[in-house]
């Protein structure tokens, strides 16, 4: 009995973790699914601008010395360095192929990633957690979960509900939507896409860069932390449906729980056939390989993802 | 997608192919008089990235599929050599051929699959494969997991160790690579080769001539995986070492980058763009540890400034030189 009641509140533990994941995934996804979606731009250096809200946090905070000014600080910052990117290397590429886009995106990574080493070193920074943020809940039988990792999920939720009623509800999000669907239809109609696009492209800076500064003081803040969290988000994005709020919500619990799960458990079953140490060792990039598999099952079967953008084929 | 390659069609490429394979043959002789000795390992280096860069354009340039998962097809070469030769099957006889026929068979399956996409789906289904394969290697705990493989030696040939000679390998790479630039200029030139092209430009005229379309992609696809193999076979030997870092997606981008660089489709041209980019790299790594600074906003001017890569630009400088005299 006591065996199965631990098992249960370690399990939701990691339902916890996963949906925290799946969470910051879903900020940086919804970004990307809208770039690609509306302008059909394929922006792998979105990564960094997540990399760049972590940075810019960490600095802020400590500069300012108070969580609330330095995150916003560090989300105007992410804006800034977001609309000069866009004017800058972006704009150029609207009209070009998805090669080239790929590939002038990727330059862009190897600049900032590396820039960002110069700057501030390769040794992680470390982001104290607010205050009010510290100690931990009780999740019964003596297990604590903390309460920033609540915070976060908190704060991911709100953000998708906004974004949601953002999207649904709003007229520029009706344009959005259309966007996503029918962008030629929605320019002869008379709307100024060009200043559609700067607005989609500054909302998923913002979002990708709160992501990072969210999960600035639990995770290690390092050059190259975007790569990993850009190639999930595509991940998420394609098994959503490219282009799709919905699509990128449920892809990103889903692979955020389906990673974590993968994660914890992989280890205890491997433990079966091998040793602990070995576990660990196959573990570790066995259980990666999971929403891989995922995402070329969706794609094969369904290409267009699983929630797709409406009107969208 | 692909700007249209007018030098994709094959003969005038033989020429800087031959001037190509002759250059690189007078390397090792040039090394040993000017007593450079570190060109002979770095052009070796070059060549086996060549090789894969090749194996890409096959697909990437004539085929028109823009694979992002093209490294895993070295790392799966690689890591088939380094496990051989750990547990001491390792000779070349055995080792190159089964390197070449496991990569063959993963670019067959994953083709089977990936192949049934279009355009971007097509790009992110070849990025799944390639991530699959780098977590792979890295959860091979019995061969170093993430750390990756040192290896005790390299491949022997029926037991003798020729391939600890660094002239002996430059040759052995050189000959591969020129091999399988032949081979691709062929492949390029016959029906198959034709059917390919004419596939990328314009799928639904090609089947409705009556042409299996996908048959054709995925066999062009299987043959540039068998080529990535050979690279790989080549590159764990060279290094003596394999990681999951050689199928990294970062890898696969700079294999994009060689081909675009030498421009899409003109073959030679992914060698030359191969050459231009392991010589940069280099060059600038050694001006300066943070040479990405730099190498990044070169990628992204070339990409916003060129059409058509180093290969267009000979072309063109060919003809102006060709008015000139007129």
């Amino acid at each position: 009995m006591v065996r199965c009641e631990v098992f249960m509140s370690l399990f939701a533990i990691q339902i916890l973790n996963g949906l925290q994941l799946g969470l910051l995934m879903f900020m940086v996804a919804a970004g990307l699914t809208l770039v690609f979606g509306v302008m059909d731009f394929i922006n792998l250096a979105h990564g960094v601008q997540y990399m760049i809200g972590a940075y810019l946090a960490a600095v802020m905070i400590a500069l300012t010395g108070h969580y609330v000014v330095g995150l916003v600080l560090a989300l105007i910052g992410v804006l800034l360095i977001g609309l000069l990117l866009e004017h800058v290397v972006f704009r150029p590429l609207y009209q070009r192929s998805h090669l080239d886009q790929v590939l002038a995106t990727f330059g862009l990574i190897l600049f900032l990633n590396q820039g960002v080493k110069m700057v501030f070193g390769a040794s992680p920074l470390s982001v104290p957690i607010p205050s009010w943020f510290e100690g931990a809940v009780l999740l019964g039988d003596g297990i604590l979960y903390p309460l920033y990792r609540f915070v976060i999920i908190a704060a991911g939720l709100i953000m998708a509900l906004l974004l949601w009623l953002g999207v649904e509800k709003t007229r520029i999000g009706m344009q959005v939507r259309a966007g996503a669907s029918h962008p030629d239809m929605l320019s002869a109609l008379g709307v100024d896409v060009r200043r559609l696009f700067m607005l989609i492209f500054a909302l998923g800076s913002v979002l990708a860069g709160f992501a990072g500064a969210l999960a600035a003081p639990i995770l290690s803040v390092e050059p190259g932390m975007g790569d990993q969290i850009l190639i999930l988000a595509f991940v998420v994005i394609v098994i959503g449906g490219i282009g799709s709020i919905r699509g990128a919500f449920a892809g990103a619990l889903l692979v955020g729980l389906i990673d974590t799960l993968a994660r914890s458990y992989m280890v205890d079953v491997l433990r079966l056939f091998t040793g602990a140490a070995a576990a660990r060792g196959i573990a570790n990039g066995l259980s990666s390989m999971f929403i891989y598999i995922l995402m070329a099952i969706v794609l094969f079967l369904r290409p267009q993802g699983l929630f797709p953008a409406r009107g969208r084929s | 997608m692909i700007p249209s390659a007018g030098a994709a069609q094959a003969h005038p490429m033989q020429g800087p192919a031959i001037f190509l394979g002759s250059v690189l043959a007078l390397i090792p002789l040039a090394s040993v008089l000017t007593g450079q000795s570190h060109w002979v390992p770095l052009c070796t280096q070059i060549m086996i990235f060549a090789l894969a860069a090749l194996s890409l354009d096959l697909v990437l340039g004539i085929g028109g599929l823009v694979s992002f998962g093209h490294a895993a097809l070295i790392g799966i070469g690689a890591y088939t050599t380094g496990i051989l030769i750990k547990e001491g099957w390792g000779d070349t006889l055995l080792c190159l051929p089964l390197s070449m026929l496991v990569c063959a068979c993963f670019a067959y399956v994953t083709g089977l699959v990936a192949l049934k996409t279009r355009g971007v789906t097509f790009i992110m289904i070849t990025l799944a494969f390639g991530q699959m394969i780098y977590f792979a290697a890295q959860s091979l705990y019995r061969y170093g997991g993430d750390d990756g493989l040192t290896l005790p030696k390299r491949a022997t040939v029926l037991g003798q160790a020729f391939l600890n000679n660094k002239i002996v390998f430059y040759y052995l790479t050189l000959i591969c690579l020129l091999l399988c630039l032949f081979a691709v200029m062929r492949i390029v030139q016959s029906r198959f080769g034709r059917v390919l092209l004419g596939a990328r430009d314009n799928e639904i005229r090609m089947t409705a001539l009556g042409y299996d379309v996908f048959r054709v992609r995925l066999k062009a696809y299987t043959i540039s995986g068998m080529m990535a193999g050979l690279s790989g076979f080549l590159l764990a030997n060279q290094t003596e070492f394999v990681s999951p870092a050689f199928a990294s997606w970062q890898r696969s981008g700079d294999l994009i980058f060689m081909v675009i660089l030498g421009g899409v489709g003109s073959l030679w041209g992914a060698v030359a763009g191969a050459f231009a980019f392991m010589l940069l790299e280099e060059g600038l790594s050694g001006l300066t540890e943070n040479w990405k600074v730099i190498f990044g906003p070169l990628i992204i001017v070339f990409v916003l400034f060129s059409q058509g890569g180093l290969s267009r630009l000979l072309v063109l400088l060919h003809k102006d030189r060709g008015q000139g005299h007129g």
